[in-house]
């Protein structure tokens, strides 16, 4: 009880001479697909410059709603807003990083690599209606691959969430009858298949079950060494998910017409481009309350992208392409005054 | 000795500062009772208004429709309520033979060195948090289920008349049966303590007179403990179901988190609480409200099951008193 005492009077002084000792700590809130890499860049930034940034991951959903209110500096969403949304809100929009969906498999014989899958394809398995291994849909692409006798069994994401936001925008994309019957969303009524709670949940269930496909984010399929399919992209090339194929998609989507930063990276042009890119967002309010704190904000992002490369690829995500950071700089300046 | 008399037969007001304690403790003690029911009325109605929005839409029909889409914002309850239900009884159907068990070999049949002991760990289970039982439910016990369980009934059972389409199913271990299954070891820790606790009470003279007849133990138990603790230990299997309906993480990691209908124990299905804790961090709007009504119907739910309890048991005090 004392030692407690002591103890929270301790932690009281030193949390006191912290908030004298700096003027601002920006807080942020948001997508939970960002978490690992904020936690690496804020603490960071913080031994670079002194400054700390607290960012709280409560979801997309939950980020853009705390932006909204007000009650933190900055929000962070895997779902761009339109620019119609960011205008009634007052709220300016910019990307931060990039990472890719990745659709996994567990089949017998098939190594990480090996499967080749174009959308329609995958969208067709995702809709119940290829539902072997060995159909001549399947069959048609993978010429040499042993493909074996055995039921798909689908693996999707039970909670809402970012990464099933682009997967199936990406569906909806290349299959009609998907954006017909299931459409987009952070959470769909799937139409077959089992959901596991989140990446790990997908990961754990497509390693156990045999026969299984499902998407995670890359580095779950690389931290668990699943087997990954190639995609097709959308120049007909079949692609291998990478630092490298996400950052050409990054750099080939046409950023430069999309009014604030409003785009969806997935199905993106280019010969190196992987077809499930995803960018994660944050949203500021242009005219800040607290016109100090948004500077703060900004101010980390802006290291972050000249300094935070190494960390982001470090944690298999991929940095903004150089382009991008002048571009969104180049806004910055425009937006905020 | 008359005054002293006199002093004795007219008894002294209680002292003022007596009184006012009494009363002041008497209203505390109301207080607490009442601040239970208080936030107990204050969180079913609180889901029930953030729920307003999709039940001025959906009205009647979310309680019995088996749709829920959250891309087309309809939704409908009748699947989540299935799934908790059929999982809770899984798992009361497996409980409560095996906490009977462990009741009767503590208090009839152990030696006295093994009780103490092998009645800790049992408790010790009841603290173990929830997600520690939703990890090893995914990573024991659905490859056992894969490989053995499910080809097993898929084989034997999956071919009866009837009963059949509930064990066909495909081999991925993860279901309403798994769900039931971890349930129940969760459950059984709860109703078992109970049942351990009332047998204890049961006097010994009665069992003594029994066995004095020449009853077995089988005979004892079920004809002179069970009856004479039957109501503690229907309040114990309650304490249980009402546990089993409510349970969240350990039900998410197994069940399979899907959203449709089916006969079969072995495919994918969702639960209510499991449902919410999906999907509450990402919803906005419209699917948050269905997703506090969903709050409400488990509430509903729970109260209709344990109403039902309450039901039985005065069922069963009234045909007491009338034999």
């Amino acid at each position: 009880m004392k030692l407690s005492i002591r103890l929270s009077t301790a932690i009281i002084a030193i949390a006191a001479s912290v908030g004298a000792a700096q003027a601002a700590e920006v807080t942020g809130a948001g997508a939970s697909f960002v978490f690992p890499l904020m936690s690496k860049w804020s603490a960071d930034y913080n031994t670079a410059t002194q400054n700390k940034i607290n960012y709280q991951s409560i979801g997309s959903s939950g980020g853009i709603a705390q932006i909204k209110a007000g009650t933190v500096d900055f929000g962070s969403s895997d779902k761009p807003l339109d620019p119609k949304e960011l205008a009634e809100a007052g709220l300016i929009q910019f990307p931060s990083v990039i990472g890719g969906v990745v659709p996994v498999v567990h089949v017998a014989g098939i190594d990480a690599g090996k499967l080749k899958l174009t959308g329609p394809v995958l969208a067709d398995i995702f809709l119940g209606k290829v539902t072997q291994w060995n159909d001549p849909a399947i069959a048609s692409i993978n010429e040499g691959l042993a493909l074996p006798d055995g039921k798909i069994t689908i693996v999707h994401r039970s909670d809402g969430s970012g990464t099933t936001f682009n997967f199936v925008n990406y569906l909806s994309k290349v299959s009609p009858e998907w954006k017909e019957k299931v459409g987009e969303g952070t959470s769909v009524q799937w139409p077959v298949g089992l959901g596991g709670k989140g990446n790990e949940g997908v990961a754990a269930y497509v390693k156990q079950i045999k026969n299984a496909i499902g998407y995670v984010e890359l580095s779950f399929a690389l931290q668990n060494k699943m087997s990954f399919a190639l995609m097709q992209n959308a120049a007909g090339k079949f692609i291998a998910p990478s630092a490298e194929s996400f950052a050409a998609a990054a750099a080939s989507a046409d950023w430069t017409n999309a009014t604030d930063f409003s785009l969806i990276i997935t199905n993106a042009p280019g010969d190196g481009s992987w077809p499930i890119s995803a960018t994660n967002f944050i949203l500021m309010h242009a005219q800040a309350k607290d016109a100090e704190r948004a500077k703060a904000a900004r101010e980390f992002f802006a290291w972050a992208y000249e300094n935070g490369k190494a960390q982001a690829s470090a944690l298999d995500y991929v940095p903004l392409p150089d382009s991008l950071i002048k571009q969104i700089e180049a806004y910055w300046a425009d937006r905020t005054k | 000795m008359t005054t002293i008399a006199a002093r004795d037969s007219v008894p002294r007001p209680r002292s003022r500062r007596d009184e006012l304690q009494d009363k002041g403790f008497s209203y505390l003690l109301a207080f607490t009772a009442f601040l239970v029911l208080i936030a107990l009325a204050g969180a079913a109605l609180s889901m029930l208004w953030g729920g307003r929005e999709v039940l001025a839409q959906e009205g009647w029909r979310f309680f019995f429709s088996t749709e829920w889409n959250p891309v087309e914002n309809r939704y409908g309850a009748l699947i989540p309520i299935f799934g908790t239900l059929v999982t809770a009884a899984i798992a009361m159907l497996i409980a409560v033979p095996v906490s009977f068990g462990i009741a009767l070999y503590l208090t009839e049949i152990a030696p006295a060195w093994l009780r103490g002991p092998v009645g800790s760990a049992i408790e010790l289970l009841a603290g173990i948090p929830s997600i520690i039982y939703g990890m090893w439910g995914l990573f024991v016990l659905v490859p056992v289920m894969t490989e053995h369980v499910t080809p097993w009934l898929n084989d034997h059972l999956g071919t009866l008349p009837l009963i059949g389409p509930m064990f066909q199913g495909p081999p991925i271990g993860i279901g309403m049966l798994t769900a039931g299954f971890v349930l129940a070891i969760m459950v059984i820790p709860f109703v078992s303590s109970v049942m351990r606790d009332v047998f204890v009470t049961v006097p010994t003279r009665l069992k003594e007179s029994a066995y004095a007849l020449g009853a077995t133990k089988w005979e004892v138990v079920w004809d002179v403990v069970l009856p004479y603790t039957k109501s503690a230990v229907i309040g114990g299997i309650f304490l249980g179901l009402g546990r089993a309906l409510g349970e969240t993480m350990a039900v998410a990691y197994v069940v399979g988190n899907t959203v449709r209908f089916s006969v079969s124990l072995l495919e994918p299905g969702t639960t209510i609480a499991a449902l919410i804790a999906n999907d509450f961090a990402e919803a906005t709007d419209t699917y948050r409200s269905a997703l506090l009504l969903l709050g409400f119907v488990l509430f509903i739910v729970t109260f209709v099951v344990l109403a039902i309890a309450r039901l039985m048991l005065m069922q069963l005090q009234r045909r007491e008193g009338l034999q």
